[in-house]
């Protein structure tokens, strides 16, 4: 598939295979045949620095281990369930910010701009009386907006997307201060709201919905198998399609089955069932997902990404791409800061602000989205932000001291970014 | 002989005092591989994106299929039909070889993209061009071999059904092999009845595979004949001082009056 090809060993099977149905092409390579032929592509491919997510899993791992080792509350199921409702910020505001890398640009302002909508929306509720989707609607808005301005102000002036986002994560703490007033402090008591982060999805409820999206997630690879194999298409082997099938259910049904036990602390009443923030993100992962992957937008954004001269000859607005990607990463922000309130239930003047982006950046980074575009995945988000959210939490119950997390935090994203370097170098080396 | 597809006639062009064309004939015939060749700044380039569209005439008529047709941008020149393959190739390496070649055109099926057409298209579209050297279409563009490249670009072409094709310079960075194929490609796309140009600087590329060989001297046209009728060091003539023997202008430009 990725390997270099051979014209030689290609044409000898030339024949045979160039009377197949319709019109093969001498050395048309349409499946890899089993699994083991799968496997060693696979490995090619990461020799060849392709490494998508498998380091941050592989992280993740260690973490894991690390962290269960060191502190015995690590593994309890109320800390995991606290975990996922952490990730869940930083995961959305990572979704964004793939949009924004995926064509080589970076938006630093997308935590301030989440803390920024954080706060209008807190507003609307406190001081205007409004209903929790009216709010929500008018955080989103305004995370839209800012996304619009400054992609028209990197799109159309040419401003470099740093220098842009680097003036707006100024000022926009300067909005959300006017806004709250110095020391003050927004509570988020809206049930709905706070109830993302607090409550949770009823326990039969959660079960039929993760059955439901694991016969969905079987139903559409068997389908997309199918037609490729009865079209004739390039399509992996039967065997890996039901490996993924059966690895995706674990995860999910597994995922499931722990949030789905009592973890309450307290034997007079029971917590259990998946965080509403968790079918929030996974909404989120499935929309995106499915635009990047399987609509002609998301083409042109990894076409733009990869060599924006070409898609401009292929007739793509490239003005238009860049900014709609600063508008998805800004409204995911904005979605991101308001999952950040309903989990602190509260909107104060730093919101958004400190290491909230690049823990986002992080994220992405980690998960396999590279810093310099063309390459980034919705789920590279979920992924990262699970290594990133770990960390955060790990190192709250270990106690250390707040400087230990920043040089943490800081390493991770360096060592994440040199991986993102290095793995580029070899892949242009390898030609992957 | 058949009808040109494509003519220019009396083409100028000036850029500021530069006068870079001078009343340019230029055909391109349908199943014909035409060459054009001259030397650095006698204005190949200028003439190519004088027939892309993307520079304007200042004087001169751009006749397409025997009737005179307005251009005045590279979309109304797309849509006669007509393909220029740059050097350069703008392909997107982080997109497989089917993505590039519908990059822009997608098919779609209910709003989604419809990849199994696409795929099936690329296919037969490599297929019916007997690309021997590409072993899976959906290879990522990356991992390509120059030739392999130009071979996607070409292709590109022919799938979105070009009835011309301007090569830049298609062989200027291969390998001896990849130069085989990448002329082989150029000769079948004259054989399926497409006008190709071919312009090179590589005089056994064009004594190869062109049909007619028209070069420029200084911006102007020192000959457009068939490639039969001339040879190398001819040719190589012509591009050097616009002259040899009964063929070539008549006064060199370059001592006339300026």
């Amino acid at each position: 598939m990725t390997t270099t090809p051979k014209p030689e060993a290609a044409t000898g099977s030339a024949p045979a295979k160039q009377d197949a149905s319709h019109g093969g092409f001498s050395g048309d390579d349409r499946r890899t045949n089993t699994l083991g032929a799968a496997l060693g592509d696979y490995v090619r491919r990461l020799r060849g620095g392709d490494t998508g997510s498998l380091p941050a899993v592989l992280g993740l791992v260690a973490l894991y281990v690390v962290f269960g080792l060191a502190n015995d509350n690590f593994f309890s199921l109320i800390n995991q369930a606290n975990l996922a409702v952490q990730a869940a910020s930083i995961v959305t505001l990572a979704m964004g910010l793939v949009f924004v890398l995926l064509l080589g640009e970076i938006d630093l302002s997308a935590g301030v701009a989440g803390g920024v909508a954080a706060a209008v929306a807190g507003l609307a509720i406190v001081d205007h009386g409004q209903s929790w989707w009216v709010a929500v609607l008018a955080g989103v808005v305004v995370g839209a907006v800012i996304g619009l301005v400054i992609g028209v102000l990197v799109a159309y002036l040419g401003i470099p997307s740093f220098v842009v986002t680097l003036a707006f994560f100024l000022a926009l703490q300067g909005v959300t201060l006017k806004l709250i007033g110095a020391g003050g402090s927004i509570p988020v008591r809206d049930e709905v709201i706070r109830g993302l982060a607090i409550d949770n999805v009823p326990v039969t409820v959660g079960w039929i919905a993760a059955v439901l999206i694991v016969v969905v997630f079987a139903a559409l690879s068997l389908l997309r198998l199918r037609t490729q194999i009865t079209r004739d298409l390039q399509h992996p082997p039967a065997s890996l399609v039901a490996l993924r099938i059966v690895a995706f259910a674990v995860i999910v049904l597994g995922v499931t089955a722990l949030l789905s036990l009592n973890r309450s602390l307290n034997p007079n009443f029971v917590i259990a069932g998946v965080p509403w923030v968790v079918p929030v993100v996974i909404v989120l992962l499935v929309l995106w997902t499915f635009v990047l992957g399987r609509t002609a937008y998301g083409r042109h954004l990894y076409a733009v990404g990869g060599n924006a001269e070409a898609a401009r000859r292929a007739g793509i607005n490239v003005r238009f791409m860049k900014i709609s990607a600063f508008v998805i990463g800004s409204t995911m922000a904005a979605i991101s800061g308001i999952l950040a309130s309903s989990y602190s239930g509260s909107v104060n003047p730093s919101s958004g602000a400190g290491n909230t982006l690049l823990y986002a950046v992080g994220a992405a980074v980690i998960g396999g989205t590279s810093l310099f575009g063309g390459r980034g995945r919705a789920v590279d988000a979920l992924i990262g932000g699970l290594v990133i959210a770990t960390i955060a939490n790990g190192l709250g119950l270990l106690n250390q001291a707040a400087y230990i997390n920043f040089l943490v935090t800081g390493g991770v994203l360096l060592l994440a970014a040199s991986v993102d370097a290095i793995s580029r170098r070899r892949r242009s080396a390898a030609g992957v | 002989m058949a009808e040109p597809l494509l003519q220019l006639r009396g083409v100028n062009k000036s850029f500021g005092v530069v006068h870079v064309l001078h009343d340019v004939d230029f055909a391109v015939y349908p199943g014909q591989v035409t060459a054009l060749v001259g030397d650095n700044g006698a204005g190949k380039s200028t003439l190519v994106k004088v027939i892309a569209g993307i520079y304007g005439r200042d004087s001169g008529e751009y006749l397409f299929d025997g009737r005179e047709v307005s251009v005045s941008g590279p979309k109304d020149v797309a849509a006669l039909g007509v393909e220029v393959v740059y050097q350069d190739l703008a392909l997107c390496d982080n997109l497989d070889i089917v993505q590039n070649m519908f990059l822009g055109r997608e098919e779609k099926r209910g709003g989604t993209l419809d990849e199994a057409s696409m795929e099936a298209r690329a296919r037969d579209t490599l297929g019916s061009l007997s690309v021997r050297t590409v072993t899976s279409v959906r290879q990522s563009v990356a991992s390509l071999s120059g030739g392999q490249r130009q071979t996607v670009a070409i292709a590109k072409a022919v799938l979105w059904n070009s009835k011309i094709v301007l090569l830049d310079e298609p062989t200027a960075a291969l390998g001896v092999a990849q130069t085989r194929q990448v002329l082989d490609l150029v000769r079948r796309l004259a054989d399926r009845g497409l006008g190709v140009v071919l312009i090179s600087h590589n005089m056994a590329d064009v004594m190869e595979v062109a049909d007619r060989v028209t070069a420029l001297y200084l911006g102007r046209v020192a000959a457009d004949v068939p490639t039969a009728d001339v040879n190398h060091s001819r040719i190589v003539e012509l591009i050097t001082s616009g002259r040899s023997g009964d063929l070539g202008i008549a006064e060199n430009p370059a001592t006339a009056t300026v």
